[in-house]
């Protein structure tokens, strides 16, 4: 294996008062689709943003295609591609003329009509950046990262606060992406999102990568447990349930209660018994496979959208 | 072509002038408003003397040349307000370019203002002649640049747009009412016109001034354009310095100390002209040419 072609060595970055990096490490090969998965403050924005040189980490190694990202310059970015949490272009700019223009800063160009028509957004090509829907500007800032057809794309939440359509066109884009053996980095807080389209991810939390390795890899270190969650008509203690018939972790989330359990049926069986005896009433159950979700919550005691 | 600073220098500058077209805030300020600037103070001060017409239309291109600063500060600070200057971040640009094509794009835009004003003055107010057509197109050049510099620095060392339009009112101001270019210099008491001599302003107004009324020599607008041209430089390195890309990235307070520093070039300038007394000579030279009294220089008075 050849040097990584991202490298984050001991970040740590702190905003006043606020620690928002403390010790963030990983490498990413050239090809992979790569990760940061956490809860919002976690420091995936910050790591993001000194990987492509907008920020300055207090002390740690940036590297990205074997370039200090901060130093670099120019150089440094003909080689990448980004996705801002959020993009903003003035509002009387057409989309057209968004894409060429920015095309016309790189020495090395991607078709910019292929490009629009790759994004669906070709129709909308003489359309002020001001008349596009949310997942339309999403598409634009897109396109507006390949138009260098670059070695490595960084996209922060790239489907934040995006309906579940556009969501999962974005996904198709980012597979394509990952077909043509493009480095990318994902941030994001959905699990969905690192399941699906991440080789490997990073769970961050609280300015540190608190697991990392292949979303396989990471189920399995939630012990293969199934997550089953109920509501109830009255609030039982935790350690209630926790005893139930194969159970291995309960806790508590605004009303809602988050078992981990090993043999599901027997739980399940087991806890509409112990209801039946304190004469409380199931509301609501459900049942998820093992998922990045619970490899959080085993890790922090928090659910990743708390 | 490979892309370097001044092909993304010109690139971003169609952009903006594409920008701007799309605006009717920038038609307002930069077309209509300086009309009718026109059209209100020649009948009113002119009163058909020529050499008024003249002297009105070179106040009138100070304001619209002078407007520079105030219109890319708005701009520059609304952008990284907005979060856009990140987005050009990202792309493989400096600072450099943003700032050139903000100066160099205002300068194509107001191009056609000027000159829709002197043809104003010369087919509807009968103003018999142009002017110095060279001194005032060297001086529009210059002034356009040096103000649009003053308001890049405006935009780099405030953090809000409350604090942008704060500075500005009060720079433009000085800068209109002690300038000549609202009212002429030599109507003022002899120590606000010494004071005049260490504002930007006062060079661009005697400057056009003289042009329009065809009073200048070619000495006169060389020192004119000299002061500009150093309030370029400085400017536009001050303001390279100091450009923040990011919204968040606010300005040290002594960072507005670097707005003085522009004016030390000025500063030097108003010793000089002070010492000298040459530009006073030359405001009351103008000033009794505007009256229709004998032409005496009045010796200065220190």
């Amino acid at each position: 294996m050849g040097e990584p072609i991202i490298q984050a060595e001991k970040l740590f970055k702190n905003y006043g008062a606020v620690a928002a990096l403390r010790g963030v490490s990983f490498a990413v090969e050239e090809g992979e689709v790569f990760g940061l998965l956490g809860p919002n403050g976690a420091g995936k924005t910050t790591t993001v943003e000194i990987l492509e040189g907008m920020r300055t980490p207090d002390s740690g190694l940036a590297r990205v295609c074997g370039l200090d990202p901060e130093r670099a310059g120019t150089q440094f970015k003909q080689k990448i591609g980004a996705v801002l949490q959020s993009t903003s272009l003035p509002d009387k700019l057409r989309v057209h003329e968004a894409i060429e223009l920015f095309a016309q800063f790189y020495n090395r160009r991607s078709d910019t009509v292929q490009l629009l028509r790759r994004f669906q957004l070709d129709e909308k090509r003489g359309a002020f950046y001001s008349q596009l829907s949310g997942g339309q500007k999403q598409r634009l800032a897109l396109a507006m990262a390949l138009v260098n057809d670059p070695q490595v794309v960084f996209l922060d939440e790239p489907t934040a606060g995006l309906d579940p359509q556009v969501r999962r066109e974005i996904y198709t884009i980012i597979e394509e992406l990952k077909r043509e053996k493009k480095t990318v980095l994902l941030t994001t807080h959905y699990i969905e999102e690192a399941e699906r389209l991440c080789d490997r991810v990073a769970i961050v939390d609280y300015g540190r990568v608190i697991a990392l390795g292949t979303p396989r890899e990471l189920k399995d270190k939630s012990a293969g447990t199934t997550r089953i969650e109920v509501r109830l008509a009255k609030p039982m203690t935790d350690g209630a349930l926790a005893h139930l018939e194969g159970v291995a972790d309960c806790r508590e989330f605004g009303g809602t209660y988050v078992l981990h359990s090993r043999r599901p049926p027997q739980t399940i069986v087991a806890l509409v018994k112990q209801l039946e005896s304190e004469e409380n009433e199931l509301q609501s159950l459900e049942m998820f496979s093992p998922s990045l979700e619970d490899v959080f919550i085993e890790l922090t005691g928090r659910r990743l959208r708390d | 072509m490979m892309p370097n600073p001044v092909t993304n220098t010109w690139t971003l500058t169609l952009v903006r002038i594409r920008l701007a077209m799309r605006n009717r805030a920038f038609f307002f300020f930069s077309l209509v408003m300086p009309l009718a600037f026109l059209f209100f103070f020649v009948p009113v001060f002119a009163k058909g003397r020529e050499q008024w017409i003249a002297y009105i239309l070179g106040a009138v291109l100070t304001l619209s040349v002078m407007g520079s600063f105030w219109g890319l500060s708005v701009q520059l600070v609304t952008f990284r307000e907005q979060g856009i200057l990140r987005r050009f971040r990202l792309a493989p640009l400096g600072a450099g370019p943003m700032l050139a094509s903000s100066i160099l794009s205002n300068y194509l835009m107001i191009l056609p203002t000027v000159f829709v004003e002197i043809l104003v003055c010369r087919w509807i107010f009968h103003m018999r002649t142009w002017g110095n057509l060279w001194a005032l197109l060297v001086l529009v050049t210059f002034g356009s640049a040096a103000f649009a510099a003053f308001g890049l620095i405006v935009a780099s060392v405030t953090n809000t747009m409350q604090e942008t339009q704060m500075i500005n009112n009060l720079i433009w101001t000085g800068f209109l009412f002690l300038s000549g270019a609202s009212v002429p210099l030599a109507a003022f008491p002899l120590w606000i016109q010494r004071v005049s001599f260490f504002l930007p302003a006062t060079y661009l107004a005697t400057g056009l001034e003289s042009a329009t009324t065809n009073l200048a020599t070619f000495g006169e607008v060389a020192e004119d354009v000299t002061a500009l041209a150093i309030g370029i430089l400085v400017a536009f390195e001050i303001s390279r310095q100091l450009f923040r890309w990011e919204p968040e990235a606010k300005a040290p307070t002594r960072a507005k100390l670097w707005v003085l520093a522009a004016m030390v070039p000025f500063l030097a300038f108003g010793i000089y002209e002070n010492a000298t007394g040459r530009r006073l000579a030359r405001i009351q030279r103008d000033f009794m040419h505007l009256s229709g009294e004998p032409q005496q220089v009045a010796p200065p008075s220190r």
